[in-house]
């Protein structure tokens, strides 16, 4: 579904990582782990095509990414929902509007109205639907970003420290919710440097932990 | 095409996805209506040097002027021999010997009104009105050299050419200012779209991120633009065609000033402004999209 074949980037003449290979399954649930500054973002990036790798190959869905134009990228990208740290929205629109938005980008806001008022209940934000973004605190935020990311229904759906501004309670429920999305057969790939929430999911659902240091992707130990 | 179709067509909400900007959305506005006032006087200034053009050139070309030598001794027999060949041309439909007070009133400008015309050797003038085939020149020429000796025929072609001519070039001035202006309007609006697309860029990435084809983005602004460019030439032709209906003018044609305006159908030709002023928004907006869009990759 997602591959990374001997990857390497870097910014700069500073290389990141070198020769870094992955591979999402369908259905597959990985945490990715990592000291700041690893690459962990980087790394997501490259499995959405929000960047290029300066060598190796990334085959998003079969295809080469260095071969997909800025069309085909769009295309992609409707596959891949992704949560953002910083949740990245459009200050002007209102939540509804916002968590609707790769619909109405497609082509297919007549679809939202049905999907949109499920969704923000499954998100417990139906009552801030006409609220504008800053107008929300950092959980109600994230739980928003995770719903624009799935309201396309994407086949892998690609977390960014999705619990980095929320208290405990807030990030068991956003990942609980993630777990339900992968039993539901989406591939979902998260990155986090919270050790303590990895553990609190072991038992509900079978992750790959990976870490990323020195440049280097390696399977996490027992130690977790 | 089909991305033209795609830039028309498709979601009506799509320009929500990029803030509102007043400042800039104001100015294009006012920018083109100033310039669809402009091409509306412009307008105007063409088609009238193009309908006087026509006009007096008609006027010159269907009459002429034989002039007779000042031989008082021979005047009657000139006169009536120049008046035979002339009657006896075909494609001459009048020819009219000018009265004392016609030629007195035709020397006025330059010897006063004391003239004592019939005591100077004035020479006899014939006014020469053609049909609308008119008439072989070089033959009735040939003739009057053979029965009217020294007669010279003017057909006022040494006037009218330069006239025309004039005329012509103040035409083809208007329409190069008609150009100018929209390249002014492609000008103006390329830089407002690159403006606003290098505010947005931040937009144009979460867009961008959540699966937006660039032609989505585009339509954004190339509505905007359009929309806004359209609804300020709408404003400005209404000015200019106020304008124009105010100059004071009168119906003898004699002064092109007094002439300015436009003529039954004629006031119809601003009504494309506006729609020329939208697809000019639209291209250059559209090529200043995808080009910012593609340098943003």
């Amino acid at each position: 579904m997602i591959e990374l074949d001997k990857v390497s980037y870097g910014y700069g003449d500073t290389a990141l990582f070198t020769q870094l290979s992955l591979t999402l399954a369908p259905g597959s649930f990985h945490f990715l782990t990592g000291p700041s500054g690893a690459g962990k973002t980087t790394l997501l990036r490259l499995c959405y095509a929000d960047l290029r790798a300066t060598a190796g190959k990334v085959r998003l869905f079969g295809q080469d990414a260095a071969a997909l134009d800025r069309d085909a990228v769009a295309m992609t990208r409707r596959r891949i929902g992704v949560v953002h740290q910083d949740c990245q929205f459009l200050d002007h629109l209102n939540i509804a509007e916002n968590i609707a938005l790769p619909l109405t980008v497609a082509d297919r806001a007549a679809e939202a109205a049905g999907n949109l008022q499920e969704l923000l209940d499954w998100v417990g934000l139906a009552p801030q639907a006409a609220q504008r973004p800053p107008e929300l605190s950092g959980g109600e935020r994230q739980r928003a970003a995770l719903a624009r990311a799935v309201i396309v229904s994407p086949e892998v759906i690609i977390a960014d420290e999705p619990t980095g501004n929320v208290d405990w309670e807030m990030s068991q429920r956003l990942l609980s919710l993630l777990v339900e999305l992968n039993k539901m057969g989406k591939t979902i790939l998260i990155a986090t440097h919270d050790l303590a929430m990895i553990r609190s999911l072991k038992s509900d659902v079978n992750a790959r932990v990976l870490r990323l240091k020195d440049g280097e992707l390696t399977q996490a130990g027992a130690a977790l | 095409m089909k991305g033209m179709l795609d830039l028309i067509v498709g979601d009506p909400q799509a320009d929500r996805a990029v803030p509102p900007t007043g400042l800039t959305a104001r100015l294009t506005v006012f920018v083109a209506a100033v310039m669809a006032f402009l091409a509306v006087i412009a307008l105007a200034l063409s088609l009238t040097t193009s309908r006087q053009a026509a006009t007096w050139g008609e006027e010159l070309a269907q009459s002429a002027t034989l002039r007779l030598p000042a031989d008082p001794d021979l005047a009657d027999e000139l006169l009536l021999a120049a008046l035979e060949v002339l009657q006896t041309t075909p494609g001459v439909a009048r020819a009219r010997a000018l009265s004392p007070d016609e030629q007195a009133a035709l020397l006025e400008p330059w010897f006063g009104p004391d003239l004592p015309l019939d005591t100077l050797p004035v020479p006899q003038l014939i006014e020469v009105i053609a049909e609308s085939d008119g008439y072989d020149k070089d033959g009735l020429a040939a003739r009057l050299t053979a029965q009217v000796p020294g007669a010279v025929l003017d057909d006022h072609t040494t006037w009218r050419e330069p006239l025309v001519a004039a005329a012509n070039r103040v035409r083809l001035i208007g329409w190069a200012i008609i150009v100018l202006i929209g390249a002014t309007v492609a000008a103006m609006i390329t830089l407002a779209a690159q403006a606003s697309l290098a505010t947005n860029q931040q937009v144009i990435r979460v867009l961008r991120l959540v699966g937006a084809r660039d032609v989505y983005i585009a339509r954004a602004f190339v509505r905007r633009y359009t929309l806004r460019a359209a609804l300020g030439a709408v404003g400005g032709v209404i000015l200019g065609l106020l304008a124009v209906a105010l100059l004071p003018g009168d119906d003898s044609g004699d002064s092109l000033l007094t002439a300015v305006g436009f003529q039954g159908a004629e006031w119809l030709w601003p009504l494309v402004i506006p729609l020329l002023a939208a697809i000019v928004a639209f291209l250059a907006t559209r090529a200043a999209a995808f080009r910012t869009l593609k340098e943003m990759t």
